[in-house]
């Protein structure tokens, strides 16, 4: 059945109207060695009948394995009356409605998102949401260079612990508007080299770190910050939110703060889902509001003297802003964000805090019962939050094949992003599992590896 | 529409310029422009120091309905803005030609096609039309 509400007989009195023989003629602008025939690899629609087996077929092979990758995504208890709220009709739509001023329920929860971000961030201002943690730190950098316009630089720097993939997504993002990428030396402890900060060449436009690490180590948030701003650059934090219940708000690194604070909002009420999906949040401080991509809604007070919420800073936007627009990200993640907003309500600070500790306590025990398994051990020292790299025997391909086998996702192969550190995976347990988790994953690892 | 003031110059992205006595050239958006913006919340202002290009983007001015660029009506390196503005923008809007001033500078070899007060008039007129 189609579900397209015209007729024959309607497009071809529209085409009649307009003067156009062939809806194939409205897209004459398009070279024709651009267009295709067809989708290669698309196969032919299916029964409403015929994708449900299918599907149910294919989220059958997820089975029910014990999870233990982090990497990014990371797998937290979410109460089920946050989705339950969420998937409310009055709630149940990604994007703000055109006229969004009419719609104050939906505003007031993107404004107490805001809020809780700042907090958490420890900055003055935070948008709607962006798309993800990825694209979000591509925005943060092209913030940067609109924001940082005394450097003439296009460099920027990035601390030895940022998520590699984020770093692709921004290559790929802003690359084509001329900004450059670099990345600073790595210590043995898995954080920033302090020591190589003299040879970082050029003065860069904004140095972004990242806290935790993507290891799980902990970084020199505060000297890298002030060695930043020495260097007349801006500071982008790429911080887990769940963290920040227990680290330092990025607006207090160093003596002024990070500038800029992004982030993957997924931790925050939304489940791991094959690959999505996602939300990136991001946070600025008061000299940088005009230059934050995305929507912003402020509360304010009625004719009447009521408080009421509307969108606000608008003038940056593209349907005023036209092609100078700080971006064109709209609210496309909003039943996300509606998630994580309840998530962060129920929870409050000090659930956040629990859930933080809990989940650091839980990787420290992973990580001693598995680095008690022979040929296996901690690749960085130091503190970690809840995530550690261990050094592996054998491949860690090989490794988490076997794993899998035993239905145990064992962790993240370093290999994939960072082949300088050889047989190595990422590992994280959250307060998702139980000892009983942690004693079957190393009794499978042990399994794997053929090892007393 | 108020008077022009005599010792002013006008270009066609309706923006002023006042010849000071040191060689440098103070530059400001016409009553005519603030007019049709509207009550202004922001200025961006350029650094002292930068380069200005002659035709590239210099200032930004925000009000309630659109965010506009100004235009650096000649190249040169700024030598003054009106930082009063980053706290009362709507000074643009009640005295565009005095304390609504926006950047002064120290202009370059390059010619500026400019009018005089009567053309500028002249060019608002046709407008209107």
């Amino acid at each position: 059945m189609p579900f397209i509400p015209h007729t024959d007989d309607d497009v071809q009195h529209m085409l009649q109207t307009i003067g156009v023989n062939r809806i194939d003629d409205l897209f004459d602008e398009i070279p024709r060695d651009l267009l295709i025939d067809e989708l290669a690899g698309v196969p032919d629609a299916l029964s409403e009948m015929e994708i449900t087996r299918l599907m149910r077929a294919r989220a059958a092979r997820d089975g029910a394995a014990l999870n233990f990758i982090g990497a990014g995504a990371y797998e937290h208890h979410i109460p089920s009356v946050v989705w339950d709220i969420a998937t409310r009709g009055e709630f149940y739509s990604a994007y703000t409605p055109y006229q969004a001023e009419a719609s104050q329920g939906t505003l007031q929860t993107i404004y107490e998102f805001q809020s809780m971000i700042t907090a958490l961030t420890g900055l003055y201002a935070s948008n709607a949401s962006l798309y993800d943690g990825a694209s979000a730190l591509a925005e943060a950098a092209l913030m940067a260079v609109r924001a940082n316009r005394k450097s003439k630089s296009k460099r920027v720097l990035l601390a030895a612990g940022v998520n590699r993939t984020y770093r692709r997504v921004a290559e790929a993002i802003a690359g084509t508007q001329g900004l450059e990428f670099d990345e600073l030396p790595r210590n043995a402890a898995g954080t920033t080299d302090l020591d190589a900060l003299g040879d970082a060449g050029p003065a860069p436009v904004a140095v972004v770190i990242q806290q935790p690490t993507f290891f799980g180590t902990l970084d020199a948030i505060d000297r890298l910050t002030d060695w930043a701003h020495e260097q007349g650059a801006l500071v982008i934090a790429v911080v887990n939110p769940t963290s920040l219940a227990l680290l330092k708000a990025p607006g207090h690194w160093g003596a002024l703060g990070a500038d800029i604070a992004c982030g993957e909002g997924q931790p925050c009420g939304v489940p791991l889902s094959s690959g999505g999906p996602y939300f990136g949040f991001m946070a600025c401080g008061e000299k940088l509001v005009r230059q934050m991509p995305g929507r912003i809604v402020g509360r304010t007070t009625d004719l009447e003297g009521r408080d009421g919420f509307t969108l606000t800073l608008q003038a940056r936007e593209q349907h005023i802003r036209r092609s100078k627009a700080t971006s064109n990200i709209c609210t496309n993640q909003g039943l996300m964000v509606t998630a994580a907003t309840i998530y962060l309500s129920l929870l409050g600070l000090d659930g956040l805090k629990r859930v933080a500790a809990t989940s650091q306590q839980r990787t420290a025990a992973l990580v001693e019962r598995l680095t008690a398994i022979d040929g296996v051990s901690r690749l960085f020292g130091g503190p970690h939050f809840h995530e550690a790299a261990l050094r592996l025997p054998r491949p860690a391909a090989e490794v988490l094949e076997g794993l899998a086998a035993q239905d145990v996702l064992g962790g993240y192969d370093l290999k994939r992003r960072y082949p300088e550190l050889g047989d190595a995976m990422l590992v994280c347990a959250t307060e998702t599992k139980t000892d009983a988790d942690l004693d079957a994953y190393a009794a499978a690892l042990r399994q794997v590896l053929g090892a007393a | 529409m108020s008077e022009l003031p005599g010792d002013l110059l006008f270009t066609a992205e309706h923006e002023w310029l006042r010849k000071e006595d040191d060689g440098s050239l103070t530059i400001g958006i016409t009553d005519h422009a603030q007019a049709a913006l509207g009550d202004l919340v922001y200025v961006e202002l350029p650094e002292v120091g930068q380069e200005l290009e002659s035709g590239a983007e210099m200032a930004v001015v925000e009000s309630v309905k659109a965010a506009s660029d100004v235009y650096a009506p000649v190249s040169g390196s700024v030598l003054e803005v009106n930082e009063a503005l980053a706290d009362d923008p709507e000074t643009i809007n009640s005295d565009p030609y005095g304390d609504g001033w926006i950047v002064r500078v120290q202009p370059g070899d390059d010619s500026v096609d400019t009018m005089t007060p009567d053309e500028y008039q002249q060019f608002l007129d046709e407008l209107e039309d």
